[in-house]
């Protein structure tokens, strides 16, 4: 009954209902009620963890040493610090390089499996299995399959005669970022090409078909019509996408472990390192509270630009 | 301007249903023609291989001269108005009917004097900026026509266009419909399960079932000769009844008769039936075709019956009565004071029965 009746505000309660029930008939006190556990659980994971990291940054902390108050002397020395700057260097870089290929990939994959044809719902299902396994066990693999001796790609490229040597696909600086962009764009392309997908479906096959009567080729029907509409799911899916993307840490700590020397540390990574494998925890939390400023620039841009794309 | 010729066209899905059989079809220059039948018979898949959005099993279809089976649709110079207008909801009025101009690269000053003169004749001017999910069903569907004439093409097709307007607003685009035909004289082909649009609108009419085409006429001549049980049924409303009777030779004369009535055939019927003597037929007769029997009326063209249900439509009231063992809508003055439960007779207009095989259907 007091649900029923929960619409209607401060309604008198009847004298038979308990304390609990006509408190919970006034919705300021249900609103209230039903947002507790989620404000308690936000406040415990995300917001105690935030400010104490914040509050780790401005002392000296290490591990077994409570710290004093410091003010900025951790973000001036992380500033100045050469492998810092070559995290930022990679985050950035590995972010953009992996958010396009995941979006040209994803976005044609999805274009494809909104087709007809057989078997569809199987390999909708098989697509999604790098995106299922857990990173770890997958990039474990895939770190075998980059390992100089064991290489089953070295291998390959040898019989299809493209290469005579080995390629040491983790030891040399470079191919070391390649490879982790690689790993990143395989795993990352399913979550593309699934919301994608999800986002074309909702596009109804008559406008297309509109579209092909008003003489638009196939390729002009996607730019006019299906991209356009497409667009705000896009917008989300990118948002979520970058932010993972530029928080990874799993992928390169089981690959290379920000090697060969350093030279594929990412913001996470080389936090991980500092705080805890060097033990200087203020000056990690500093390094892990530097990519806050940009992600919260990116959400900004996005949330904006979503807005403006809804309204108009 | 182009006429519109479908040649044996049949469709199978998946090779299993057969949706479109054997359809011949020859549409003239400037004719209206609709496609009309109940759900599932075919209609929406017949016009779109004419429109070339669904592929042809077999058979051809002709636009003009030409055999357009494998030109895709923008090469078929036709415009298409879909039964949820299917506008592009990012673009404004103005940019949804000047896409398909823009496709084919007409200059700017064209475009938008086409689109203007088109915005003029249905009277949208002032919605020209607004965006699709702006404005109202009938304007939605004013759009949808609208980017359909700015391309000045061969055909118009058009699949229930006014389905998902309320009953008055279909009403008024209907006569808006007609007479957009009639100042623009470009063939039409229109998809329509409602029969009194397809009268209404149609200079024929194609009754369509189970993929099958039943008829094909004008509108009077469907309603007066219908082909067989089925066009009798489906065009008119209220729907014609049916009586299953036995034809009889006495006095000189054909009799067809059953448990509840027996009616003298006039001549020229009686003719026709004459090689079903002791056989039984079903028979046709209009609710228009009924009325209430005066003095005057002779017995053997009428009958008694017995009122079930009085439906009083203002313009008319509607008899449901029952017929011996069977039952019958007789469609009388306005003005008749009859209750349920009353005894009636009712008389029949002797020229206007109809006879259908009970094998076949097929009139006789
Ligand atoms: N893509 C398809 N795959 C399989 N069968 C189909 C397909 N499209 C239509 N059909 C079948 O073909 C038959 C004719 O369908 P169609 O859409 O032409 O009917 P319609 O006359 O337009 O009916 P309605 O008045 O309900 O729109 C139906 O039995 C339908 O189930
Ligand atoms: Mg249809």
């Amino acid at each position: 009954m007091a649900i029923a009746y929960a619409s209607t505000p401060r309604r008198v309660g009847a004298p038979h209902r308990g304390p609990i029930t006509s408190l919970l008939e006034d919705e300021r006190w249900l609103a209230m009620a039903l947002l507790l556990p989620t404000v308690v659980l936000l406040g415990l994971f995300i917001a105690y963890p935030f400010f104490e990291g914040v509050y780790l940054s401005i002392t000296n902390t290490k591990v077994g040493v409570p710290g004093a108050f410091v003010g900025f002397a951790n973000f001036d020395k992380i500033w100045n610090d050469g492998i810092f700057r070559v995290a930022v260097w990679n985050t950035v870089l590995y972010t953009f390089v992996t958010t396009v290929f995941k979006l040209a990939l994803g976005l044609w994959l999805a274009l494809l499996l909104n087709r007809h044809f057989k078997g569809k719902a199987f390999v909708r299902a098989f697509i999604l299995l790098p995106f299922i396994i857990p990173t770890v066990l997958s990039t474990f693999a895939w770190k075998w399959m980059f390992d100089p001796t064991f290489s089953v790609i070295n291998w390959v490229l040898f019989k299809l005669g493209v290469i005579t040597g080995r390629i040491n696909w983790l030891g040399d600086p470079e191919l070391a970022m390649i490879s982790v962009i690689i790993v990143n764009v395989w795993r990352g392309v399913p979550f593309y090409a699934i919301s994608l997908l999800a986002g074309l479906q909702t596009i109804s096959p008559e406008l297309h078909e509109a579209a092909a009567i008003d003489g638009a080729p196939p390729w002009k029907r996607f730019w006019y019509v299906t991209w356009p509409l497409l667009l705000p799911v896009t917008m989300v899916v990118v948002l979520f996408s970058v932010i993972q993307t530029f928080a990874d840490f799993q992928l390169v700590y089981v690959l290379t472990g920000g090697g060969p020397a350093n030279a594929t540390h990412l913001f996470a990574t080389y936090a991980y390192q500092i705080g805890v494998g060097t033990g200087l925890l203020s000056e990690g939390a500093a390094i892990s509270l530097a990519m806050f400023p940009v992600l919260f620039l990116v959400v900004i841009i996005q949330l904006l630009y979503i807005r403006r794309v809804e309204t108009h | 301007m182009a006429q519109v010729v479908i040649r044996n066209l049949n469709k199978k899905f998946d090779n299993e249903v057969h949706a479109v059989k054997d359809v011949n079809l020859e549409i003239r220059d400037k004719e209206f023609v609709v496609l009309v039948g109940p759900s599932g018979c075919g209609k929406t898949t017949t016009l779109r291989m004419v429109a070339g959005l669904e592929s042809i099993t077999s058979g051809n279809v002709l636009i003009g001269d030409k055999v357009v089976n494998d030109l895709p649709p923008m090469d078929r110079d036709i415009a298409m108005v879909f039964q949820n207008y299917a506008l592009y909801p990012h673009m404004s009025v103005y940019q949804n009917m000047a896409f398909g101009l823009k496709m084919r690269k007409f200059e700017r000053a064209e475009i938008e004097q086409r689109v203007h003169a088109a915005a003029d004749i249905l009277g949208i001017h002032e919605l020209l900026q607004r965006k699709p999910r702006q404005l109202s069903g009938g304007q939605r569907q004013r759009v949808a026509l609208g980017r359909a004439i700015v391309r000045h093409p061969q055909v118009f097709l058009f699949d229930e266009p006014l389905s998902n307007l309320d009953a008055k607003l279909r009403v008024q685009m209907r006569v808006e419909l007609k007479k957009l035909h009639d100042r623009l004289g470009t063939t039409a082909i229109y998809v329509t399960h409602d029969q009194v649009e397809a009268m209404t609108l149609g200079d024929r009419v194609v009754v369509m079932k189970d993929g099958l085409v039943q008829q094909v006429g004008e509108p009077l001549e469907l309603y007066n000769t219908p082909a067989n049980r089925f066009v009798a049924g489906f065009i008119g409303s209220p729907a014609m009844n049916f009586a299953a009777v036995t034809v009889s030779d006495g006095g000189g004369a054909l009799w067809a008769g059953n448990d509840g009535l027996r009616i003298k055939v006039p001549a020229p019927l009686s003719n026709r039936i004459g090689a079903y003597v002791g056989k039984p037929l079903t028979m046709g007769i209009r609710p228009e075709d009924l009325r209430i029997a005066n003095g005057a009326d002779p017995t053997d063209l009428s009958f008694g019956a017995v009122v079930e249900v009085v439906e009083k439509l203002g313009s008319e009231i509607l008899l449901d009565v029952k017929v011996g063992g069977g039952s019958m809508v007789a469609s009388v003055e306005p003005t008749t004071l009859t209750k349920v439960r009353d005894q009636v007779r009712l008389a029949i207009n002797p020229d206007r029965l109809h006879f259908f095989d009970n094998a076949s259907e097929a009139a006789i």
